[in-house]
């Protein structure tokens, strides 16, 4: 057990809060470095999809883990950055500006969804965003002018200046700058005043408002910024698999990513990576157990969805907190053997919180 | 003549819609709890009467009630099993674990070898008959699902109102602790009504076979309920068939007036300006919460 004595105010909200985190977060960035020389292009194209899922992870984790409003319909920013960087780039335009005109234009549609939501809660925000998600998959599909409808666009790879980036090596180190860069934004917003102000909007609306807490800035803020990260994850995914259509940006998508952060751990940066890893991981897995399974249930089309429910429930009814509350209860365990005690980590059994209101 | 064709299959579809969205209502009334599953749920119950019929052999009538039988001891299943443990948790988590029961429930169809993978056309006796009626022509299914699921709307009526269950329902949905208090079993009511909602759910299923046959993924029409359920005011029985109906008849004349596109996104088109206009839907109480 490591004992932190802090001496100055500013130790409070450092980013690493001991050496033993610089040294294994730094471990992680060499790892990440070197990782197109350690392991082969498959596993590297495996690796540049999670920083991509991560980054849109990201975003969902600060509207939905922090900020408290879900989004059902999270696909439509990811097909809306994914579009803008396909136009754009085919228009000739840099990487880098085509990136921020993705990630701008996601941030503006995302404000234009949350004006009604700032009236709604709960599930009525759910099913808003579901119904936005749908008709924005339609708009991708009926606008054939622009978006090329039903039968895809090819995207241009990636060119700064002349310089082609193509889809490997290179490709694979805009995601990491773009990764570690959106992790550290997002870290330092937390730690700031407006980080704080989503975390007690969170919690209770009520008591966030009589703090003096501008409730409409602040959702608007949060879906504005979750967006532009959406939109960005989007134009990566765009370059990476150069063809988009209408259908990858649907509603199994949006479950795909909501799937992501509860199962990656609502609530904590960590997740979003966590669950990116879970999300890439698992058809791959299931694909390597269909070997050693009995050909009925390996090859049978409807495995997958099967593993990710029951993966799903499992995780709701035993460990709400995700993968990332498992390792922290992993890790308090080792770091206090053998004093660990099993109602260390038990909530509060709270009231149920009623939508009704009475 | 074209109008009145349209509003009539509108009214159908819409039926089916508000079908649906009563499973919806009635959960979430008796547990706030918003169910997910509630297409997949539909889904099973066109296989289960599916199985009934080509199976099994039963008539028609037989394989019916042996569907809804099946799927209502699955509902209060489901109930006892994954949804009471989490009961208290945010509602989200909640809406997740119902999203996970529908993956699951999904999977499990298509695993069945030779069944799950492929649509099949549930043999009613009614099928493909129609009546005339003047310059009208009436599809019997459209005619059934009209009928069926006023009658269903009658029965649900009745409970409701005089049968002893129905009433401990109603007051358990409006405050669980003083029911509770008055002596009214609430965990084992929740079990029914889940029990009940999955019963809706098949009958649904069994109205909507013969129009679009019965295969894995027809449960994804159970998203489009969810409009019907917010137009007519999440907490209201009435509310949900309503809702139903007006996305329905909203869904099939757009399909036919406005341009190609509009047919699939009316009901969220619609859905989107009641949540702007009137969050709490036609038929939703206004509450506020009192600090």
């Amino acid at each position: 057990m490591r004992f932190i004595f802090k001496t100055t105010y500013a130790q409070d909200i450092e980013l690493a809060k001991h050496g033993g985190q610089r040294f294994w977060y730094g471990l992680l960035c060499v790892l990440l470095l070197l990782a197109p020389w350690l392991i082969d292009e498959y596993w590297l194209a495996q690796l540049t999809f999670v920083l991509i899922y991560g980054i849109v992870g990201l975003g969902l984790m600060l509207l939905a883990g922090f900020t408290g409003q879900f989004s059902i319909g999270h696909a439509a920013f990811l097909g809306t950055g994914a579009y803008t960087q396909a136009v754009l780039s085919n228009m000739g335009l840099p990487f880098p500006i085509a990136m921020v005109g993705a990630a701008a234009l996601s941030a503006a549609v995302g404000v234009v969804v949350a004006l009604p939501a700032l009236r709604l809660k709960g599930i009525y925000l759910g099913i808003a965003t579901l119904s936005f998600g749908f008709i924005v998959e339609e708009v991708f599909a009926r606008w054939e002018k622009v978006t090329g409808g039903n039968a895809g666009l090819h995207v241009k790879p990636a060119q700064v200046f002349g310089w082609e980036l193509g889809s490997g090596n290179g490709f694979y180190f805009v995601c990491l700058v773009v990764a570690v860069l959106c992790t550290l934004a997002i870290l330092n917003l937390l730690r700031s005043p407006t980080g704080r102000a989503f975390v007690a909007i969170r919690d209770s609306e009520i008591s966030a408002q009589s703090m003096g807490i501008h409730l409409a800035r602040y959702k608007t803020m949060s879906f504005a910024i979750s967006a532009a990260l959406a939109g960005l994850g989007g134009a990566l995914y765009a370059h990476k698999l150069s063809f988009i259509s209408p259908d990858q940006f649907n509603i199994l998508q949006s479950i795909d990513l909501l799937l992501l952060v509860v199962i990656g751990g609502l609530g904590s940066v960590h997740g979003a990576f966590l669950g990116a890893i879970f999300l890439i991981s698992m058809p791959q897995l299931i694909s390597l157990s269909k070997d050693w399974l009995p050909p009925v249930i390996g090859q049978a089309p409807g495995l997958q969805g099967l593993v990710y429910g029951l993966v799903l429930i499992a995780f709701v009814l035993f460990e709400p907190l995700g993968i990332y509350g498992r390792w922290l209860k992993v890790r308090t365990w080792l770091q206090l053997f053998p004093f660990y005690r099993r109602g260390l980590f038990k909530r509060q059994k709270s009231f149920t919180k009623s939508d009704r209101l009475r | 003549m074209q109008v009145l064709q349209l509003l009539l299959s509108g009214i159908a579809q819409g039926c089916i819609y508000g079908l649906i969205a009563l499973g919806f209502v009635l959960i979430y009334k008796a547990t706030e709890t918003v169910s997910f599953a509630q297409g997949e749920l539909m889904m099973l119950g066109a296989f289960s009467a599916l199985a009934g019929m080509t199976f099994f052999g039963f008539p028609f009538w037989l394989a019916a009630l042996f569907a809804v039988l099946v799927m209502a001891l699955l509902g209060v299943l489901l109930e006892l099993v994954v949804i009471r443990p989490v009961l208290g948790q945010p509602q989200f988590a909640i809406v997740m674990l119902t999203i996970g029961i529908g993956y699951v429930m999904r999977g499990l169809i298509t695993m069945v070898p030779g069944i799950g993978t492929e649509t099949h056309t549930l043999p009613v006796p009614y099928k493909d008959e129609v009546w005339k009626l003047g310059a009208l022509v009436l599809n019997v299914e459209q005619v059934v699902i009209v009928v069926a699921t006023a009658i269903l709307c009658g029965l649900l009526f009745v409970l409701f109102r005089y049968s002893k269950l129905g009433i401990a329902m109603q007051a358990s949905s409006q405050n669980q602790l003083a029911a509770y208090y008055m002596g009214i079993p609430v965990k084992r009511l929740n079990s029914l009504v889940w029990g009940l909602a999955a019963a809706v759910a098949a009958i649904a299923g069994m109205l909507l076979a013969p129009i679009t046959f019965v295969h894995a993924n027809m449960g994804f029409i159970g998203l489009k309920a969810f409009p019907a359920a917010v137009v007519g005011g999440f907490g209201s029985l009435p509310g949900a068939i309503v809702g139903g109906l007006v996305i329905g008849v909203v869904e099939s004349l757009a399909g036919f007036y406005l341009p190609d596109g509009f047919k699939d996104t009316a009901p969220y088109i619609v859905v989107l300006i009641m949540l702007m206009v009137k969050p709490n839907g036609l038929f939703g109480e206004k509450l506020r919460k009192k600090v």
